[in-house]
């Protein structure tokens, strides 16, 4: 058997459809690499008979439609998944077992993918280190005391240390580019609407999408097109044909205009990532692309809304875990609302409780005005910032986060500091456009560094095409040892 | 006409004391069950009475993930409805949650329409004694009904049913422009009259379908200015709704001629003391945190949408009670009275397909009421069929039965649901309109009072009516009244 290690979703697609290597083979060697990486706790619910017995029953059938045949994959613990638990990586949710799958986990399966385990996340997908999650903090493989960023941690550990060959999570502020950026790896958050929210742990419902998260473009492409998809059971879901995203992938970039926004130089960035910025605007330019200079005059304002917008719509969709229809129940209270107070109180962690509180604040009579409604008006602002740019460049590059990966613990007790990592990406979930982190290079530390198209609404295809491009020429390699093993 | 009355009946609903008159006015906020067979956000059933949380989908108990989606039948109804009290319908609205926290509400929110509903400002005719009064509807919106929570099946346990989660509601809101309990009974009769002739809500107050928020204040006649109001929350009967009005009316009057002021406050009705109590007071109240719900896109509904609903729309009870003055010849009352139920209507319009329509109106406003009433049913399980009532009256015109039997007949109609045909062949009821057989009668009862027949002929007239009854008595009241008088005539001219 080759070593897997090595090889690409694309590539284990093609051995299986090549019939050089069986679903159960395969399953196999991750299940065995799952195994070896408990130090890693990018797991929460493993779930190997159920693998095994799709895996072998994907062999008996040898159906090789689908786009992910016979392919075992983890996914995020946010994805409701039919009788195998979901947590949210919360304790309110820590026994729940939905009866039924999400759409997008759905489109997985039916492309012939079979479900490895849930992967852990911070707790409701709220943080940006993993380090919220009820399940303990999932280590960055990239070092034992590096957090692998967040919401999606579990997902981007799982993914650099090959314990699943892709993976999806979800992406509210930069849940799934940041994680990407701090572990070497490839993530995109689609257009608003392009992937079905349908049986997702809801955060906030107005930026919450669904992605890929993968080892190269290329296999960001098949991850994109196999999970993508119109659902009438979101009323947000957007009604198009589904695009055949790797078929359509290319490296041609000549004649592109592409966009550098001033403002996303902000101060105190450390210059290496201003280095591998201009790497890359360089290799843009190499490949006959044009560079433009533009302006988003609004993204200063970008994090502030952010975080009136989020907390808001979190605060409602989280009420709903009550301890009266399921989930935590605290034993403690004399009536129902002592009961509803001793079990958000015992059931939610520090973070979400924040959050709510905050949420809760700006929508109440007498600062709703203040708060809310002038962050819904800012937001209008910096979408019409992005749609004034793309009326001059076809895509955006700018830096995926402001720093690599940091340390447990560096930043728990400053909230603020640690928002501030969401500072590049959050702006695209309020306009409801796509972006894609790639690895842009290693920093003095020997820690990735990630870099970030930005796309016009539902042109992923054009960013994708860019960042295999950029990927070709950047020839980026994750140094990892697999320590965890021994 | 109208004139007449409002000169006879004027408005006279003032709460009277030694010092003042004090005005009443209300305001009402309907909540009234859209009929649909599904929820406005879910394809679970609406159907009443299912057993306890048999009609739940993962949505109506806000599983995590689950979104709603609109049920568009909702939507039609609404703007149905919005169309049928001559109503702005507003294209684009905006789905808002309302977020508070109990057991019978499984999200913590309630999807509602705040500042932007479906149905803008409309009007109600109301036919009063006094003339007729149009209320101003301030706005209709859509929402959700929460579940239903049972505190007394268990000392220690609250049990919740989330059957009715989901369910489509209008909330109807009108102008303060109500001024006495009775013009809140006919306000809500025209309103369900209006909802039921359209399809959009059954009114059924019994099962919950329609019930009212009733905002009340007081000022003293002359003033212009409205007084502290007090909501009375959830009353489910027209009558508690007359009776709760008229009490916390008294109340406020007292407190104000007392020197002391009305707190605003929501009250409840208690409907074994008859009267309001307060519920929660205004610092009390809730922060419902409305705000957008980012699960719904704005609801954008097409002209040409609103403009098809409108060509469909049926005729309404005020274009039917003119119609019926007009083309049928009734008095306003009576038109009235046949176009308030459109169950009536309906079956009034059946019996005279085939029947006389004056004898049509007489008889079901009279005669089949009175069973009705009589029974408590409602006209659409009358004993009585619309055919049947035809040929019975189709029986008098053709002289068949005359009306004193046709009363024996409709009487054995309502206790055995036999049709007149039948029962006047059966007990051989019909009508003896043979001049022959009845010349035979009339002789034979001449030949037995040949005294009277003398004293007849003499100028004691007054016998006619002598012998008359003793032919019907003889006949055993089939002889045909019309041919007996005419034959008897002749005869006793001989």
């Amino acid at each position: 058997m080759s070593d897997l290690n090595q090889n690409t979703l694309t590539q284990i697609t093609n051995l299986i459809k090549t019939k050089k290597i069986s679903s159960l083979e395969v399953t196999k060697f991750f299940i065995k690499n799952i195994e070896k990486a408990k130090k890693l706790n990018s797991f929460i619910t493993t779930c190997f008979e159920k693998s095994l017995k799709d895996a072998k029953n994907f062999d008996s059938k040898k159906n090789y439609n689908g786009l992910l045949p016979g392919i075992p994959l983890a996914v995020k613990d946010l994805f409701c998944t039919k009788n195998i638990k979901t947590t949210a990586g919360s304790k309110i949710l820590e026994n729940f077992t939905p009866s039924y799958e999400s759409s997008v986990t759905n489109n997985l399966w039916s492309e012939g993918a079979i479900i490895l385990g849930k992967l852990n996340c911070d707790e409701f997908a709220m943080g940006s280190s993993n380090e919220t999650s009820y399940f303990g903090n999932t280590i960055n493989p990239i070092g034992k005391n590096l957090v692998p960023g967040g919401s999606s941690g579990g997902s981007a550990s799982a993914l650099a240390a090959n314990l699943t060959p892709a993976t999806i999570g979800t992406d509210t502020g930069g849940s799934i580019r940041q994680p990407a950026s701090f572990t070497g790896t490839v993530g995109l958050k689609p257009t608003y609407g392009l992937c079905s929210r349908w049986g997702i742990v809801a955060f906030a419902s107005s930026l919450d999408q669904a992605g890929p998260m993968t080892k190269n473009v290329e296999d960001c492409a098949l991850l994109l097109e196999a999970m993508s998809g119109y659902d009438p059971k979101d009323s947000t879901s957007i009604n198009k044909k589904k695009e055949k995203y790797s078929k359509n992938l290319n490296e041609n970039v000549k004649g592109l205009k592409i966009g550098i926004p001033k403002e996303y130089r902000i101060d105190n960035m450390p210059k290496e990532i201003d280095n591998i910025w201009n790497k890359g605007i360089d290799i843009l330019k190499k490949s006959g692309a044009t560079i433009v200079d533009i302006s988003l005059p609004h993204t200063n304002y970008a994090l502030p809304t952010y975080y009136i917008v989020a907390p808001a719509e979190a605060s409602s969709n989280l009420a709903r875990y009550d301890g009266v229809k399921y989930g935590y129940r605290s034993k403690k209270g004399k009536n129902l609302i002592e009961m509803y107070e001793n079990t958000r109180g015992e059931g939610f962690g520090r973070e979400v409780k924040r959050r709510v509180l905050i949420g809760t604040y700006v929508l109440s009579s007498g600062y709703y005005d203040a708060y809310y409604l002038k962050a819904q008006k800012v937001r209008k602002l910096i979408k019409n910032d992005f749609d004034e740019s793309f009326k001059k460049v076809d895509a955006i590059l700018t830096p995926s986060t402001p720093s690599s990966a940091f340390k447990f613990g560096e930043k728990t007790n400053d909230p603020i500091s640690m928002y501030l990592n969401d500072i590049f990406t959050v702006p695209v979930n309020l306009a409801g456009i796509p972006a894609i982190s790639i690895p842009g290079g290693l920093d003095s530390k020997g820690y990735p560094m990630g870099l970030q198209l930005i796309g016009k609404a539902l042109d992923e295809q054009t960013i994708l095409n860019i960042a295999l491009t950029m990927e070709k020429a950047i020839n980026f390699k994750n140094s990892i040892n697999r320590w965890w093993e021994n | 006409m109208v004139g007449k009355l409002m000169e006879k009946d004027k408005f006279n609903y003032f709460i009277k004391t030694e010092k003042n008159n004090w005005e009443v006015i209300i305001g009402l906020e309907v909540h009234a069950q859209v009929v649909s067979d599904s929820k406005l956000f879910s394809g679970s059933s609406t159907k009443f009475g299912g057993k306890p949380n048999t009609q739940v989908s993962l949505v109506d108990s806000a599983f995590p993930g689950m979104l709603p989606v609109i049920n568009e039948y909702c939507i039609e109804q609404a703007v149905k409805t919005g169309l049928g009290l001559n109503a702005k319908i507003n294209l684009d609205s905006i789905f808002d949650r309302k977020n508070y926290f109990y057991a019978d509400l499984p999200a913590g929110y309630q999807i509602s329409q705040y500042k932007n509903p479906i149905v803008g400002e409309g009007e109600i005719n109301l036919d009063m004694p006094y003339g007729s009064k149009k209320i101003g509807i301030e706005r209709l919106h859509l929402e959700q009904d929460a579940g239903k929570s049972i505190h007394d099946l268990s000392p220690d346990n609250t049990y919740v049913d989330l059957n009715r989660s989901g369910v489509a509601l209008m909330e109807i809101v009108s102008k303060p422009d109500l001024r006495s309990p009775e013009e809140v009974n006919s306000y809500v009769k025209k309103l369900r009259s209006i909802m039921r002739y359209l399809g959009t809500c059954d009114g059924n107050m019994q099962e919950g379908s329609l019930r009212a928020d009733v905002n009340v204040s007081v000022r003293k006649k002359g003033e212009t200015k409205f007084g502290t109001r007090c909501e009375i929350k959830n009353v489910n009967s027209i009558k508690f709704m007359e009776m709760a009005i008229d009490s916390e009316a008294k109340r406020q009057v007292e407190l104000l001629e007392s020197g002391k002021s009305i707190d605003q406050e929501t009250r409840l009705f208690d409907t074994k003391k008859k009267e309001t109590r307060s519920m929660r007071s205004k610092e009390e109240a809730h922060d419902y945190r409305y705000f957008p719900d980012p699960d719904l896109l704005p609801l954008k509904i097409e002209k040409s949408f609103v403009d098809n609903l409108k060509k469909k729309l049926p005729e309404l009870p005020d274009q039917k009670k003119d119609r019926y003055i007009k083309k049928f010849n009734l008095s306003p009352y009576e038109a009235n009275v046949l176009v308030s139920e459109i169950d009536v209507s309906k079956f009034f319009e059946e019996v005279i397909k085939t029947a006389d329509i004056k004898l049509a109106k007489n008889w079901i406003i009279v005669e089949l009421f009175a069973v009705l009433n009589e029974k408590n049913i409602e006209i659409k399980n009358s004993p009585v069929t619309p055919k049947n009532l035809a040929i019975l009256i189709n029986q008098i015109s053709s002289g068949n039965i005359s009306g004193k039997i046709a009363k024996e007949v409709f009487d054995i109609m309502v206790k055995t649901g036999f049709s007149a045909d039948k029962i006047i062949e059966d007990k051989g009821l019909k009508q003896q309109s043979n001049p022959e057989e009845i010349k035979k009668i009339i002789k034979k009862v001449l030949d037995k009072h040949s005294e009277k027949v003398s004293e007849y002929k003499s100028g004691k007239v007054k016998l006619f009516g002598f012998f008359i009854g003793e032919v019907m008595k003889i006949s055993a009241g089939k002889a045909n009244p019309k041919l007996v008088n005419e034959i008897l005539k002749t005869e006793l001219k001989k």
